[in-house]
């Protein structure tokens, strides 16, 4: 079989191709940042977690150290139990704190860890016993109105 | 009258069993290009030949309607983006748009009228001037020695050059959104790196150009094959491919899309 000038244009289309694959993966992408293939699992019980996906990101100190991977409801305790796997090059104490956090006012929500002073750590598939329910703007206007009412009523009562 | 109806109803129910037939005979013709390709990777050369006729010759029309495409992403995504003050999004939108959906489809519809066509017309015209007939006089199996090299070297080449759209694209998105409009360099890299899901996103994609791929060349390939042998025939093959595969891409396109995104909604 000879070599023809053909076989060195498809040496450039296939070099090309998959230049092409590893830009997207390391610049487009974000495998050169995060993979999951070292990372060990957490799971956090919150009594509502808001428009919290699959998929969002676990964030401490603004750095994003994992991600949500699933979310199931409880039947026993009706809470939502949250799982999600950490990169293992991060360990977080016993007594870490876990809530969920929107990015901004409209941005999307995000798991926020701030860590304790335990001197043990979590391990693999251990439960975060210090949780924080997401923010739910109704409610908070309903009790921001309830407050509003009841004050009102103290002032007319007040003037009786 | 009752009998020009009871013609009509006719005519139907023929066209009906007549596209069955040929699904049928469609299918048998994949099956059995799969089964006789082992030759043509004992003889690479072959592959690397249409390689080169599918691929490399439609680099141009890839790169070139890959960078317009990211461009117009970039503005009209600063456009929208901006009304909401969210224009360092624009990357992620321009990287999303790209990997998901435009990068695969796009680069696939061009390939089918690009690549697809010519595969047709050709083996078409082979069976016109009797080539194929020939081969097989000479003990040489058409479907090993013609079809199985050009359907390979599509199936090969569609993820390659869904993914140089894709770059080029994002590349078009970035000299409009940075050189030109003047969004921040490092939040437009910064937030489509955290928007963009090596597995999620980029694996999805190229599984969708090869889907994609598998289905243009097969459809390419069985058009050619199937042509009547006259130039008429050979002229609505060509037509027939392109309006399928068009077709075929956007339905698998939808099915794919909600089996592999439905996390997010």
């Amino acid at each position: 079989m000879q070599r023809t000038t053909m076989d060195l244009w498809v040496g450039l289309f296939v070099m090309a191709g998959i230049g092409a694959l590893l830009f997207l993966a390391l610049k487009v992408g974000n495998m050169g940042t995060y993979s999951a293939a070292d990372s060990y699992t957490l799971v956090g019980d919150f009594e509502n977690i808001g428009g919290l996906k699959v998929r969002a990101p676990v964030k401490s100190a603004g750095v994003v150290v994992g991600r949500v991977t699933d979310i199931q409801l409880n039947t026993e305790t009706f809470d939502a139990e949250v799982t999600m796997s950490i990169d293992t090059r991060y360990r977080f104490p016993k007594d870490t704190f876990a809530s969920i956090l929107t990015a901004g006012l409209l941005g999307e929500q995000y798991i926020g860890m701030a860590a304790g002073g335990d001197e043990t750590s979590l391990k693999n598939g251990d439960k975060i016993m210090k949780t924080n329910s997401a923010i739910i703007l109704e409610n908070l206007i309903g009790q921001f109105l309830f407050n509003k009412a009841s004050e009102g009523n103290e002032s007319g009562s007040n003037k009786n | 009258m009752p009998r020009r109806i009871a013609v009509g109803i006719r005519g139907v129910g023929h066209r009906i069993i007549d596209s069955v037939w040929r699904l049928g005979y469609a299918s048998r013709f994949f099956l059995l290009t799969l089964l006789k390709s082992g030759t043509s990777f004992r003889r690479f050369g072959l592959i690397i030949r249409e390689l080169y006729f599918t691929a490399v010759l439609s680099l141009i029309i890839i790169v070139v309607s890959g960078l317009f495409v990211g461009m117009v992403l970039g503005l009209q995504g600063y456009e929208t983006l901006q009304r909401f003050g969210a224009e360092s999004a624009v990357g992620t939108m321009v990287a999303l748009s790209l990997v998901r959906e435009l990068g695969p489809v796009v680069a696939a519809l061009l390939f089918a009228s690009r690549a697809g066509s010519a595969i047709t017309a050709e083996i078409g015209l082979m069976k016109a001037t009797d080539q194929l007939a020939a081969m097989e006089m000479m003990a040489v199996d058409p479907i090993s020695r013609v079809v199985a090299p050009r359907f390979w070297a599509g199936v090969i080449s569609m993820p390659f050059l869904a993914a140089l759209f894709s770059v080029v694209g994002v590349f078009g998105g970035y000299l409009i959104a940075v050189v030109v409009i003047g969004v921040d360099e490092g939040s437009f890299w910064s937030q489509m790196q955290n928007a963009v899901d090596f597995r999620y996103d980029i694996v999805n994609g190229v599984i969708k150009t090869c889907v994609f791929g598998v289905a243009v060349t097969a459809i390419a390939v069985f058009e050619g094959y199937d042509a009547s042998p006259t130039a008429e025939g050979v002229s609505g093959a060509t037509t027939r491919t392109v309006v399928t595969s068009a077709l075929v891409i956007l339905g698998l396109d939808f099915v794919l899309t909600s089996v592999m995104f439905r996390g997010m909604s």
